[in-house]
C-alpha cells in the first residue's frame, strides 16, 4: 500500500544523486569555460568588429582579397599535404613490419615509436636544427660519404620545416595504422595465397584495402594537427614557411591587429573542426587524440 | 642462410625477398629515435661548435646553464607552473571522470566534449585568446595566468586516462562498500580510488609535462621574471645555435623520461592473474 510514495522517493534520491554527480565535472567545466570558450569566443567578436568598432565583414573580406593571405592558406595547406604523404610513405611500411612481429618484440619497437611523444617538442626542433644547419652532422656525413659534394641549405626552409614536422606527426599516423593492422584477420591472407594470390596481389587486394580505415584516419588526424602548426615551421622554417598559426602570431606581435588575427583563427579553427568531424565518421578520435600533442 | 629462403607470412614470401622492406623499417625507426638522443653526447662538447662525437668531453655548457640567473630564473617558474598545473588540473580531471562517468546522464556526453576541446582548437588561438582576456585581468606575465591556461590544457588528459580507468574498473564494488554503510565519498575514497590510482598518478604526471613542455601559450602570457623555461629557450633558438641549450635539452629528456619511467614502472596496474 505505501510502497507507492517510497519508490517516488527513492527514485527522487536517485535523480538527485545523479546531479550532485553531474555536478562534480562543474569545476573543470568552469576552468575550461573560462579560460578558453570566453576568451576564443572573444576572439570570434572581435572578428567581426571593423576598424570603426561596428559589424563588419572586412576582416573577411580582406583575407579574400589580400594576395598575401592566399599565400599563408596556399603554404599552410601545401605544408601540411607534403607532412601527411610523406609520413604516409614513411609509416605504413614500419607499421606494416611491426604489425608482423611478435607481439612483444613489437610492443618494445612500440617504445621506439612514441620515444617523440615524451620529449619535449623545442628539444626535438633544437636537435634538428642542430643537424640540420650548414656544418652539421647530415651535410658532414653526406659529403664524407660523396652523396652531395656542397653543404645543402636543409634548414631556415621548407626542407627543415618538412623534416621537423614528419619527425613529430609520425607517431600519430603509426599509431591508428598498427592498430587497424593488427586488426586484421591473418585468415583473409591466407585465403587468398590459398586461392592462388601471389604476395604482391595479396597486399593489393586484401591487405591493403583492410587497413585502409586505419591509414585514412591517421592520415586525416596528421594533416589536422599539422593546419595548426606554429614552432616547428617558426623556427626550422626560419621565417620564411609562413603558416597560419605563424601569421596570426605576427598580426599580434608585431602590428596588434586583433582583427586580422581574430579573423585568421577563426577560419583555422573552422577548417579544424570540419575536417575533425569528418575524421569522427571514420576512426576513435579518443584513440589517436589521447597519445598525445 | 636459411632464414633468408624461409617464407615470412601466409603468402608464402620469403624473407629474403622483402630485405627491402625490413630496411626501410630500421630506417624510418632510426629517423624516430636517434635525432633526439644524439642531442645528450653533443651536449658534453668542449668546443663552442656542437660536434658529433665531441673532440673533447667537458660539462661547460651545463656550467654556464646553472652559472645563469636567467636560465635559473626560467627553470624555476617552468617547475612551480607545472606542479601547480598538477596540482589544479589532477583533482579537477579525476573529480569530472568520476562524477560524468558514474551520473550517466545525457547532458554528461556533451560536458565530455566541451571539457576535451582544448586539445582539439588549434594552441595560436587559445594563446592569444588568453593573451586578449589576461591583458583586461592584468594576469599576462604572472604565475598564476601560466598556471590557469595550462591546467585547463591538461584537464582534458586527465579526464581521459581516469575516465579509461573507471571503464575497466568494477563499479560494484563500490556498490558493495555503500550497501554495507559506507558514504559515497567513503566508498570512493577507500575502494575506487585505491584501484585507479596508477590512472591518476600517470595522468598528474602528464599534466605536469603538458605545463613543462608547453610553448605556444607561454609565449603569449609569460614573461619578465616569470618567463617560462620554454619561452627563454624559443627565443634562444630563432638567435643562433647555442649549445647551453644541447645541456637544458639533455635535463629535459632526463626529466620526462624519469617521470614517465616512475608512472610506468609504478602504473602497472596489478591484475589477478586469472585468464
Amino acid at each position: 500500500m505505501s510502497e507507492r510514495p517510497n519508490e517516488a522517493g527513492l527514485r527522487r534520491d536517485a535523480l538527485l544523486e545523479r546531479l550532485a554527480l553531474f555536478g562534480l565535472g562543474s569545476p573543470a567545466l568552469l576552468l575550461v569555460l573560462v579560460a578558453m570558450v570566453l576568451p576564443v569566443g572573444w576572439l570570434f567578436w572581435l572578428s567581426f568588429l571593423g576598424d570603426d568598432g561596428t559589424f563588419s565583414l572586412e576582416h573577411y573580406q580582406r583575407m579574400l582579397a589580400e594576395p598575401s593571405y592566399r599565400r599563408t592558406f596556399a603554404t599552410t595547406f601545401q605544408v601540411s599535404f607534403l607532412t601527411t604523404a610523406i609520413c604516409i610513405l614513411l609509416g605504413y611500411p614500419l607499421a606494416y613490419v611491426l604489425a608482423q612481429l611478435p607481439q612483444r618484440i613489437a610492443n618494445l619497437c612500440m617504445i621506439g615509436v612514441l620515444l617523440p611523444f615524451w620529449t619535449s617538442l623545442l628539444v626535438r626542433t633544437y636537435a634538428w636544427l642542430v643537424l640540420l644547419q650548414r656544418q652539421g652532422l647530415i651535410n658532414q656525413w653526406g659529403i664524407e660519404l660523396g652523396l652531395w659534394s656542397e653543404p645543402l641549405t636543409l634548414v631556415h626552409n621548407l626542407n627543415g620545416t618538412l623534416i621537423g614536422m614528419v619527425h613529430i606527426m609520425l607517431p600519430f599516423l603509426i599509431l591508428p595504422v598498427y592498430a587497424s593492422m593488427r586488426a586484421i584477420d591473418r585468415d583473409f591472407i591466407k585465403a587468398a595465397a590459398n586461392l592462388g594470390a601471389g604476395p604482391v596481389a595479396a597486399f593489393w587486394k586484401v591487405f591493403l584495402p583492410l587497413s585502409l580505415p586505419g591509414l585514412f584516419g591517421g592520415a586525416l588526424i596528421v594533416f589536422i594537427l599539422c593546419l595548426g602548426f606554429y614552432v616547428t615551421p617558426a623556427v626550422l622554417g626560419g621565417g620564411r614557411v609562413i603558416m597560419v598559426s605563424n601569421r596570426i602570431a605576427t598580426d599580434i606581435e608585431l602590428f596588434f591587429n586583433w582583427g586580422a588575427a581574430s579573423a585568421l583563427g577563426v577560419v583555422l579553427l573552422a577548417l579544424t573542426l570540419l575536417l575533425l568531424w569528418g575524421a569522427s565518421r571514420i576512426v576513435r578520435l579518443d584513440r589517436v587524440l589521447g597519445a598525445g600533442h | 642462410m636459411g632464414w633468408l629462403s624461409r617464407p615470412a607470412t601466409e603468402t608464402q614470401i620469403t624473407h629474403g625477398r622483402r630485405l627491402w622492406l625490413y630496411a626501410v623499417a630500421v630506417l624510418v625507426m632510426a629517423f624516430l629515435v636517434l635525432p633526439t638522443l644524439i642531442v645528450v653526447p653533443m651536449s658534453f662538447s668542449g668546443s663552442q661548435y656542437l660536434e658529433f662525437p665531441p673532440r673533447e668531453w667537458s660539462l661547460r655548457w651545463y656550467r654556464t646553464y646553472l652559472a645563469s640567473p636567467e636560465w635559473m630564473q626560467a627553470t624555476w617558474t617552468s617547475l612551480k607552473a607545472g606542479v601547480l598545473t598538477m596540482l589544479v588540473a589532477t583533482p579537477l580531471g579525476t573529480l569530472a571522470a568520476y562524477g560524468l562517468f558514474t551520473a550517466r546522464v545525457g547532458l554528461g556526453r556533451l560536458v565530455f566534449a566541451l571539457l576535451v576541446t582544448p586539445i582539439i582548437v588549434p594552441v595560436i588561438l587559445v594563446g592569444i585568446g588568453v593573451f586578449y582576456a589576461y591583458v583586461q585581468l592584468k594576469l599576462v606575465n604572472t604565475l598564476a595566468g601560466i598556471v590557469l591556461a595550462h591546467a585547463m590544457l591538461a584537464v582534458p588528459i586527465v579526464l581521459m586516462i581516469v575516465t579509461a580507468a573507471l571503464k575497466s574498473h568494477d563499479m560494484s564494488q563500490e556498490m558493495v562498500a555503500r550497501s554495507l554503510g559506507a558514504s559515497r565519498l567513503r566508498a570512493f575514497l577507500l575502494v575506487t580510488l585505491p584501484q585507479i590510482r596508477f590512472s591518476v598518478a600517470t595522468s598528474a604526471v602528464l599534466a605536469f609535462l603538458t605545463s613543462f613542455d608547453e610553448v605556444i601559450v607561454a609565449l603569449f602570457v609569460s614573461g619578465g621574471p616569470n618567463s617560462t623555461l620554454t619561452r627563454s629557450m624559443f627565443n634562444a633558438l630563432r638567435d643562433q645555435i647555442d649549445p647551453t641549450i644541447a645541456a637544458i635539452s639533455t635535463i629535459m629528456i632526463l626529466v620526462s623520461s624519469l617521470l614517465l619511467a616512475v608512472a610506468q614502472t609504478v602504473g602497472q596496474p596489478r591484475r589477478p592473474a586469472v585468464k
